[in-house]
């Protein structure tokens, strides 16, 4: 760890990159080679290179951390698009389909489908592809599974990581599906520009939908399955329900409040309904490229846009605190503190106070 | 950091009727702590070699009931290749008599599993092969 640390590039107060000159230097440094010729050939359209970056990302390497730097400024245009909803409801059906529609229009398409990993084996069943296979040698198509590795709330830790990359790699559009999930699961309507929730007609009963903190998250919510009896229905009393929502906002003022989503039928398996969603969400996409930082839309937009910086720069600074509480000069005092807390000695909070004030 | 999964994509290629065994060998190896992407029946070669390519798999199994292994087989390891994914392990499995195992191994497979082959064996055998480049 210590020498891994050593050889690791820093940026400067001039913003450039400067390598420690510790012994390991030319091992940082070539790592950081492998990060930066990954990240040019991926922004040049080599998909070989694009998945290899994909999995250094996701393994949160030195390699991958030097090639972000690079890619990240070359993001932020692409629309990221959220689907999350319950397991088994069509989501990765209903993705595959908007691919299809993206790619009727010729629109380069990028998905990131999560799956948890086993909390005892680490293991994981990547299974969302099983539904997306149409597009085979469609090189404007890129799919990529990611298990979630212990992280909890319905990603992997560096699903917004990998969507930056696809983005500068030149995926205008990039759908993320959660894990199915339950209610507490909303961590991607923080790295997601638009939040899609997908509900199946027969789970679509009022009482579950407002126990959903989901649909508090959701800009769209999608009635899928919109070939199998009840789907009208499900969608008129989600709607009936939302408005009643709406009626109480004025109570809010200016605390945050839950969204009002659209509620929006379709049919991932017939079709039906799928233009008109991928058309709901340019238009979201749209309004909130034309709208000023000031006032309405433009205002909620900034407001997103400053959460999904502060959860990435918090989760790397929780990150990195880890590594320092396990690095090789620590580790001792490391270890002699973690006593101290379980033994009811010392009390975390102040034990976290020192290790701030020691760096 | 911890070490990283063995990432494993287990496809079916040709027009087998059912995938039984392909997931409960998809569940065996995930319980045997590997990250496996699984893709269902009907996989044509290019869907395979796009997969791996996409999830930047280590291994590619390949499970095979139809008897079309001669044909199919040497296609994956070949679109494999071409997109230059040499270093990913190759197996297969499923019903490929013996007298055709050399002309496979040349092709490209790694290791062929015949019939009765325990999950704990092909995880072994993945874990004791498996090349990895582990560029950071
Ligand atoms: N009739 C009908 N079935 C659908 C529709 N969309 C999906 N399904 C079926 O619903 C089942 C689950 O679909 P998936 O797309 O795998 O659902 P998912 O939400 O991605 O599931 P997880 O990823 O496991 O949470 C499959 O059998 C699909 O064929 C639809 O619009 N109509
Ligand atoms: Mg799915």
């Amino acid at each position: 760890m210590s020498a891994e640390r050593a050889g690791r590039g820093h940026d400067g107060p001039d913003g450039k990159e400067h390598l420690d000159q510790g012994p390991e230097a030319g091992e940082g440094g070539r790592t950081q080679d492998r990060g930066r010729e990954l990240a040019e050939k991926a922004a040049a359209g080599d998909r070989r290179s694009l998945s290899r970056l994909l999995t250094e990302v996701e393994n949160r390497t030195r390699a991958g951390e030097s090639a972000l730097r690079l890619l990240y400024p070359r993001a932020g245009a692409a629309h990221l698009v959220g689907v999350t909803g319950a397991p088994g409801s069509g989501k990765s059906t209903l993705v595959s389909a908007l691919v299809g529609e993206a790619r009727k229009a010729g629109r380069p398409v990028a998905v990131l489908a999560i799956d948890p990993s086993s909390p005892i084996t680490g293991g994981a069943i990547l299974g969302d592809r099983v539904r997306m296979q149409s597009y085979a040698g469609d090189r404007d198509v890129f799919i990529r599974s990611m298990a979630t590795r212990g992280h909890l709330g319905g990603l992997a830790t560096s699903t917004a990581a990998a969507a930056a990359v696809l983005d500068a790699a030149g995926f205008p559009l990039i759908f993320v599906e959660t894990v199915g999930t339950g209610q507490s699961e909303v961590e991607v309507a923080a790295i997601a520009d638009t939040t899609v929730v997908v509900q199946a007609p027969e789970m679509g009963d009022e009482v579950q939908a407002i126990k959903a903190g989901l649909l508090e998250v959701a800009d769209l919510v999608v009635v899928n399955k919109g070939d199998r009896p009840g789907a009208d229905r499900a969608a008129s009393q989600l709607r009936g329900m939302l408005s009643v929502g709406a009626q109480h906002d004025r109570a809010f003022g200016d605390r945050p409040r839950p969204k009002r989503p659209e509620v929006l039928l379709a049919s991932a398996v017939t079709g039906k309904g799928v233009p008109e969603l991928l058309a709901a969400l340019d238009r979201r996409h749209l309004a909130r490229l034309r709208a000023s930082p000031e006032g309405g839309a433009g205002e909620a937009a900034e407001r997103s846009r400053l959460a999904r910086a502060e959860a990435q720069l918090a989760g790397i600074l929780s990150e990195r605190l880890r590594d320092l509480l396990r690095d090789g000069e620590r580790v001792e005092t490391t270890r002699a503190t973690l006593r101290a807390i379980a033994a009811h000695e010392l009390d975390p909070y102040s034990a976290a106070d020192r290790l701030l004030a020691s760096l | 950091m911890p070490e990283r999964p063995v990432k494993v994509l287990i496809a079916k290629p040709g027009l087998d009727g059912h995938d039984r065994g392909a997931k409960v060998l998809a569940r065996g190896l995930r319980d045997e702590g590997f990250e496996v992407v699984y893709t269902g029946l009907r996989q044509t070669p290019e869907m395979i070699v796009t997969a791996a390519l996409q999830e930047d798999v280590d291994v590619v199994g390949l499970s095979i009931l139809s008897g079309a292994h001669m044909t199919l087989l040497p296609k994956v390891t070949h679109g494999l290749r071409e997109a230059g994914l040499d270093d990913v392990l190759v197996t297969a499995g499923g019903i490929i008599p013996d007298d055709d195992i050399p002309a496979l191994m040349d092709a490209g497979i790694s290791r062929v599993f015949g019939p009765g082959t325990t999950i704990g064996e092909v995880a072994d055998y993945i874990r004791a092969n498996v090349r990895r480049d582990d560029g950071g």
